[in-house]
């Protein structure tokens, strides 16, 4: 994999995922565009409903009725993903791409064996001999730092804390050798040193392998940590995207900022206070037709209201939806 | 686990004692007798018969010698219906028919009603659902000598004469065919209910999502992921069933004249042949704890997570 490093791997283009509720149509991603290279890890920010998850399923096809793609694409190493038919499809899943999830406790099947689960997912893919598989699930188990990987193949994961559930989780979506690997929260459900952990374990793992991450989480803490880039997404958009540092030295989008200055900092003085962003997420099924994020933004303007701001490109990867970085021209319009 | 087993048998033989006392004196408190019939005999000949069955002495004694007698292994003999003959007999000849006919009803309710409820599940909401919930809720509300009796009209006589109305001892497996589709519909109603419901929560669980994230295909995602996990309730309602299938259905047998346990059991009661409505009675109590107690043991074969000792007491 690593001989690819760089090349573009994935392409999402104008990305648009509707839910179709009786209560109308929610468009939990209205509209996103990014681009993943090999080897590149990629934060995914926002809060609960931002559409970060809902986008992460629709590489993997995994969207749940009622909901759909509705619009743009999605390339993977040059291949219309989204064209593809059911057969393709399974190959992607657990093959080109893998996913982690967010609950550890209740993603794994509880009826069957650690072992039975690791190896089902290689022979799913790859045709090779139940021993051979074996030895394959063992080495996966103790690349993800599972102590007595010969014991663990044969215990049930009731039998098993929620980090080490985890790790199996890992090691079942890294058998394949994925080209990406989406984790949708991975650490949310464990306690801070468990979180800790994996966190150093998928960097250590990243490092070995070279692969693509797509990391989802609401935990800026986390992205500082482990991401090249970082998105930052607000009802179903991605509002600022940019560099780990660009991200979080110089913020722009008055989102972003609210996120940063909602977070605790080691280096905060004492008598610094956290500020949480005011007001509450857009309601999906009727979004407000400018920018979503004006009615709790404190220097939102007449234009915000009206009309979905443009991209502004503030360097080489950073980009930034929001009218106040076009303040001159707008203002220039309307007067 | 076997202390668990052994803990269950005991449980269950207390049971049992619990049952036989229980018919021994409801079944003396129905009013009529063994020896009545239409032309009684004169009252010299009944008074000699209730002394040569011991049935003149007071009923506790009557079941301490009952009770006694069971205990060697002797389930006492028939008094009227095969006059003189062991129960036990009578019950080794009966059930093997019945649990032919009960045991190719259940295999077809089985098979069928998992498979229905699975794609019922799979498919919910859809137009195969709702026509698969029409099927067996009719399924579950008709009686079965409705069923029976419909049947018969339509294949055995009143539309089509393709398939015999009655079972005798030399029948062709065609005979066989009405009584066991009639016997297992109910239950393969209510099995593909009990796993359509446990399917549509096991099918939304973490698990699965993680089952097609691995590129798992449909079919092995439903049968190997989503059952497993959804068979508990039915486990539970087959297991006693079986006992009272195997036994022999009351109706079907009645209407279709298959020579079974079930309708000898319901002729027994009509009969006052007290021995028998004892022997088929403990036949049939000991054969449900027995299946309860397997359901319990399967629990633990379904689902690991069961811990069967901490389950007792």
């Amino acid at each position: 994999m690593s001989e690819k490093n760089g090349d573009l791997l994935l392409q999402v283009e104008d990305l648009k995922v509707s839910f179709f509720t009786p209560a109308g149509e929610v468009k939990a991603v209205g509209g996103i565009s990014y681009q993943l290279h090999h080897g590149e890890v990629m934060g995914i920010v926002g809060e609960s409903g931002s559409g970060k998850s809902v986008e992460a399923y629709s590489i993997m096809g995994l969207l749940q009725s009622p909901g759909r793609v509705v619009g743009g694409s999605i390339t993977l190493s040059g291949e219309d993903v989204l064209a593809y038919d059911k057969h393709q499809m399974r190959e992607l899943r657990g093959g080109k791409v893998s996913m982690i999830f967010q609950n550890p406790m209740t993603s794994l099947n509880p009826v069957y064996t650690v072992g039975n689960q690791i190896v089902e997912a290689l022979t799913t893919h790859k045709k090779v001999p139940r021993e051979e598989a074996r030895r394959r699930g063992l080495e996966m188990l103790e690349l993800v730092g599972i102590n007595n990987p010969e014991k663990r193949m044969k215990q049930y994961p009731h039998e098993l804390s929620g980090g080490m559930r985890q790790r199996i989780m890992i090691a079942l979506a890294l058998i394949c050798e994925p080209d990406l690997l989406i984790a949708d929260e991975p650490t949310t459900a464990l306690d801070v040193t468990i979180q800790a952990q994996i966190l150093e374990l998928m960097k250590d793992i990243q490092k070995k392998t070279h692969m693509a991450i797509i990391f989802i989480t609401h935990n800026l803490g986390v992205v500082a940590d482990i991401c090249d880039r970082v998105s930052v997404m607000y009802a179903g958009r991605i509002v600022e995207t940019g560099t780990v540092d660009e991200i979080f030295y110089t913020p722009t989008h008055p989102y972003t900022l609210g996120l940063l200055r909602s977070m605790p900092r080691v280096d905060a003085e004492s008598y610094e206070r956290l500020i949480p962003i005011q007001g509450t997420p857009v309601d999906m099924l009727n979004p407000p037709e400018g920018c979503p994020f004006a009615p709790r933004c404190e220097h939102a303007m007449k234009i915000c209201l009206n009309q979905y701001p443009p991209a502004t490109q503030l360097g080489e990867g950073h980009m930034v939806n929001c009218w106040l970085m076009q303040k001159d021209q707008v203002l220039e319009k309307e007067a | 686990m076997i202390k668990y087993i052994i803990k269950r048998v005991v449980m269950g033989l207390v049971a049992l004692f619990v049952v036989s006392i229980l018919t021994f004196f409801l079944m003396n408190l129905v009013p009529g007798g063994p020896f009545m019939s239409e032309k009684p005999p004169s009252p010299a000949v009944q008074a000699m018969m209730e002394e040569k069955y011991g049935l003149n002495k007071p009923l506790t004694e009557q079941y301490v010698t009952w009770l006694t007698d069971l205990l060697k292994g002797d389930f006492g003999v028939s008094y009227r219906m095969q006059k003189n003959r062991p129960v036990l007999t009578i019950i080794k000849e009966m059930f093997p028919t019945s649990a032919k006919v009960g045991a190719i009803a259940m295999g077809w309710a089985i098979v069928a009603g998992i498979a229905l409820g699975c794609v019922a599940a799979y498919k919910r909401g859809k137009l195969t659902d709702s026509i698969l919930r029409v099927v067996t809720t009719s399924g579950v509300a008709l009686p079965t000598f409705v069923t029976a009796s419909i049947l018969l009209v339509v294949f055995a006589g009143g539309v089509w004469n393709i398939l015999p109305s009655i079972v005798g001892t030399s029948s062709s497996w065609k005979a066989y065919i009405l009584p066991c589709f009639t016997l297992g519909l109910n239950p393969m109603c209510n099995i593909a209910r009990y796993t359509r419901s446990a399917m549509l929560d096991s099918l939304g669980q973490d698990y699965i999502r993680t089952a097609y994230a691995k590129g798992l295909a449909t079919p092995f995602i439903i049968f190997k992921h989503a059952l497993r996990n959804a068979l508990i309730p039915v486990v539970s309602y087959v297991g006693p069933l079986i006992a009272g299938i195997l036994s022999g259905g009351f109706v079907v047998e009645t209407v279709f004249n298959v020579p079974g346990l079930g309708r000898y059991f319901v002729q027994s009661i009509n009969n006052r042949d007290y021995p028998i409505i004892m022997g088929t009675t403990i036949f049939l109590s000991a054969f449900v704890i027995a299946m309860n107690l397997i359901v319990d043991i399967l629990y633990r074969v379904i689902d690991p997570r069961i811990d069967l000792s901490k389950g007792v007491e």
